[in-house]
C-alpha cells in the first residue's frame, strides 16, 4: 500500500493521462570540471496535475526552471512539452510554441512602463494576435482574475498579490497547457499567499491547465501540489504524492526541509484527478 | 565702438543657429545612435543576443570616432561634408560633423540605459515569445525611456559644447560669435552676454529633461 502511495503516477497512468511535461536524464554544468548543477533529472507532470519541485537554495531549483524554460541550453536530456522535445526546436520554432507554456517568475517581470491590460496582452501582441481578439482576450482574463477595475492601472500602483495575478493573467493568455511558477509565495503575507493558492488551484481546475511549482515553501507544496520531487545537489531524492511524501519522507534531505519549516503544512488529502473537493476544502480553510 | 545693444540682433541670429544646429543634429544623433546602442545592449555578454563579434565591431567603431578631437573631426571629414550638403561651410555643412561626432556618445548613453532595464526582465519577455526585435520594440525601450530622456539631455548638451567648434567651418552660432567678438576683438562683454545665453540654454535643457523624464517614470 505505502509503495502504491508513493508512485504519484500510477493512478495517472491508470487513466491513461498523457505527460504534460517529462523530463529526462537533465544535465546541466556551469563549469567544465566543476560538480553539475542538474545531474540527470528527471520527472513527469501528467495532464491536469499540480507538482512542486522542492528544494534548499542552492539544490538546482533554478537551475531546472531556467532549463525547463529553454533560458538555459541542457548539456544532456530532453524535455518533453505538450507531446514535443522542445530542446531540439530552433530559435524560431521554439519561439513559436513558447505560447504553449505560461511561466510566472519570482520578480513577476511585469512591464512598469505598460498597464495592467497591456502587460497581459504583451504575450497576444508577440505573437501576431489580431486586435479585437487580444482586446476580448485581455478583458476575458481581467476579469477572471478579478482585475477588471485596474485594467488601466500601472503595475507600481498594485499591491503584492494584485501584481501576482497580474503575471499570472500574463502567463496565460496565449491559453497554454502548461504553467510554470517559480516561488509564487515567496515574500508574501500569508493572506496573499493563501490567496495567490487558492488562485492556482483554480487556474488548475477551471482553465485545465498542468502547473509545475518550483518552491521551497513546505506549506505551498502541501496545499496545493498533487506530487512532489525534491531536488538535492543537483539530483531528485525523492518523488511521490504530496501526502505520501511529507508524512513520510524517505530522504534526508526532505526530512531536513520539513525540519527546517517553521509553518505547519497542510496534508492534502490525496485525491484522485477529477475531484477536487477536498482540495477546495482545504484551500477554503486557508 | 559698437554698444552691446547692437548685438542683439547678431545674438539672437547667433542662439537660432545654435539651437538649429544642435536640434536638427540631435534628431539624427537620437535614430542612429538609438539603433546603434541597440545593436549594443543586445549584443552584449548581459544582453539577449550575445555576439563578440558585432559587440567588439560596433564598439570598436564608436570608441574611435570618440577619440578624435571634435575640431580635427570637422576637417577630416570635409570631403563627406561637401558631398552630403553640396556645401562645406555655414550652418547646414556643420551638422554633419556634430552628427558623426556625437552619435558615437549616443549610442554609448543609450546602450548604458538599455542595460540598466533588469536582465531578468528581458529574459522574461524571451519567454513570452519576442524575438529580439520584438523585445527591444515593445520592452527594451519602452522601459528605458526615462533613462534614454536623461541619456539625451546629457547628450544636447554636449552638442552645445561641441557646436562651439562649428564656427571653423562658418557654422556661425553662439560659441562663434563669443570667439570672433569676445577673444579676437577684445569684447568681453559680448563674451559674457554669449555665456549667460549659453547657461540658460542648458539650464533650460536639463530642466525640460529631468522633469520629463520623471513625469514618464511610472516604477
Amino acid at each position: 500500500m505505502q509503495t502504491q502511495l508513493s508512485n504519484p503516477y500510477e493512478s495517472a497512468s491508470n487513466l491513461m493521462q498523457p505527460a504534460a511535461i517529462r523530463i529526462r536524464g537533465l544535465t546541466k554544468r556551469f563549469a567544465k570540471d566543476g560538480a553539475p548543477a542538474l545531474d540527470a533529472v528527471g520527472l513527469e507532470v501528467p495532464q491536469g496535475s499540480i507538482h512542486g519541485v522542492l528544494g534548499v537554495s542552492g539544490a538546482g531549483k533554478s537551475t531546472l526552471l531556467r532549463c525547463i524554460a529553454f533560458l538555459e541550453k541542457p548539456d544532456a536530456g530532453e524535455i518533453v512539452v505538450v507531446g514535443q522535445d522542445w530542446s531540439r526546436l530552433s530559435t524560431v520554432d521554439l519561439r513559436r510554441q513558447r505560447g504553449k507554456m505560461g511561466i510566472v517568475f519570482q520578480q513577476l517581470h511585469l512591464l512598469s512602463s505598460r498597464t495592467v491590460a497591456t502587460n497581459v496582452a504583451l504575450p497576444l501582441e508577440l505573437h501576431g494576435a489580431k486586435r479585437e481578439f487580444i482586446n476580448a482576450r485581455v478583458a476575458e482574463l481581467l476579469d477572471w482574475f478579478g482585475l477588471a477595475d485596474k485594467a488601466k492601472e500601472y503595475p507600481a500602483q498594485l499591491s503584492g498579490g494584485q501584481r501576482q495575478r497580474v503575471a499570472l493573467a500574463r502567463a496565460l493568455a496565449t491559453s497554454p497547457s502548461v504553467l510554470l511558477a517559480d516561488e509564487p509565495t515567496s515574500a508574501l503575507d500569508p493572506e496573499t499567499r493563501a490567496s495567490v493558492l487558492r488562485t492556482l488551484s483554480s487556474i488548475r481546475d477551471q482553465l485545465s491547465v498542468t502547473i509545475l511549482m518550483i518552491t521551497h515553501d513546505l506549506y505551498s507544496a502541501g496545499a496545493i501540489c498533487d506530487a512532489i520531487t525534491v531536488l538535492d545537489a543537483g539530483r531528485v531524492v525523492e518523488t511521490g504524492s504530496a501526502r505520501a511524501l511529507l508524512a513520510d519522507p524517505a530522504a534526508d534531505a526532505t526530512r531536513r526541509l520539513l525540519a527546517g519549516s517553521d509553518s505547519a503544512y497542510p496534508l492534502h488529502s490525496g485525491r484522485t484527478h477529477g475531484s477536487a473537493n477536498a482540495q477546495r476544502e482545504l484551500l477554503v480553510e486557508l | 565702438m559698437t554698444t552691446l545693444a547692437e548685438f542683439t540682433p547678431s545674438l539672437i541670429e547667433a542662439t537660432l543657429q545654435t539651437l538649429t544646429m544642435v536640434g536638427v543634429a540631435l534628431l539624427f544623433c537620437a535614430v542612429f545612435g538609438l539603433a546603434i546602442g541597440s545593436c549594443l545592449a543586445l549584443t552584449s555578454p548581459q544582453g539577449i543576443a550575445p555576439s563578440r563579434v558585432i559587440h567588439q565591431c560596433l564598439a570598436a567603431f564608436a570608441n574611435i570616432s570618440r577619440s578624435i578631437p571634435f575640431l580635427i573631426l570637422i576637417v577630416l571629414l570635409l570631403p563627406l561634408t561637401r558631398f552630403l550638403v553640396g556645401t562645406s561651410i555655414g550652418t547646414a555643412a556643420a551638422i554633419v560633423p556634430l552628427v558623426i561626432g556625437a552619435t558615437p556618445y549616443a549610442a554609448r548613453l543609450v546602450e548604458a540605459a538599455l542595460l540598466d532595464v533588469d536582465p531578468g526582465l528581458m529574459q522574461a519577455i524571451v519567454t513570452l515569445g519576442a524575438s529580439p526585435w520584438q523585445a527591444v520594440r515593445k520592452a527594451y525601450l519602452p522601459e528605458a525611456v526615462p533613462g534614454l530622456i536623461r541619456a539625451f539631455t546629457v547628450l544636447a548638451i554636449t552638442m552645445i559644447n561641441f557646436s562651439a567648434m562649428a564656427g571653423a567651418v562658418g557654422g556661425g552660432g553662439l560659441g562663434d560669435l563669443a570667439i570672433r567678438y569676445g577673444y579676437q576683438r577684445f569684447r568681453l562683454d559680448v563674451l559674457a552676454l554669449c555665456c549667460i545665453v549659453l547657461i540658460v540654454l542648458v539650464q533650460i535643457i536639463q530642466f525640460t529633461g529631468n522633469h520629463l523624464a520623471r513625469s514618464l517614470d511610472r516604477r
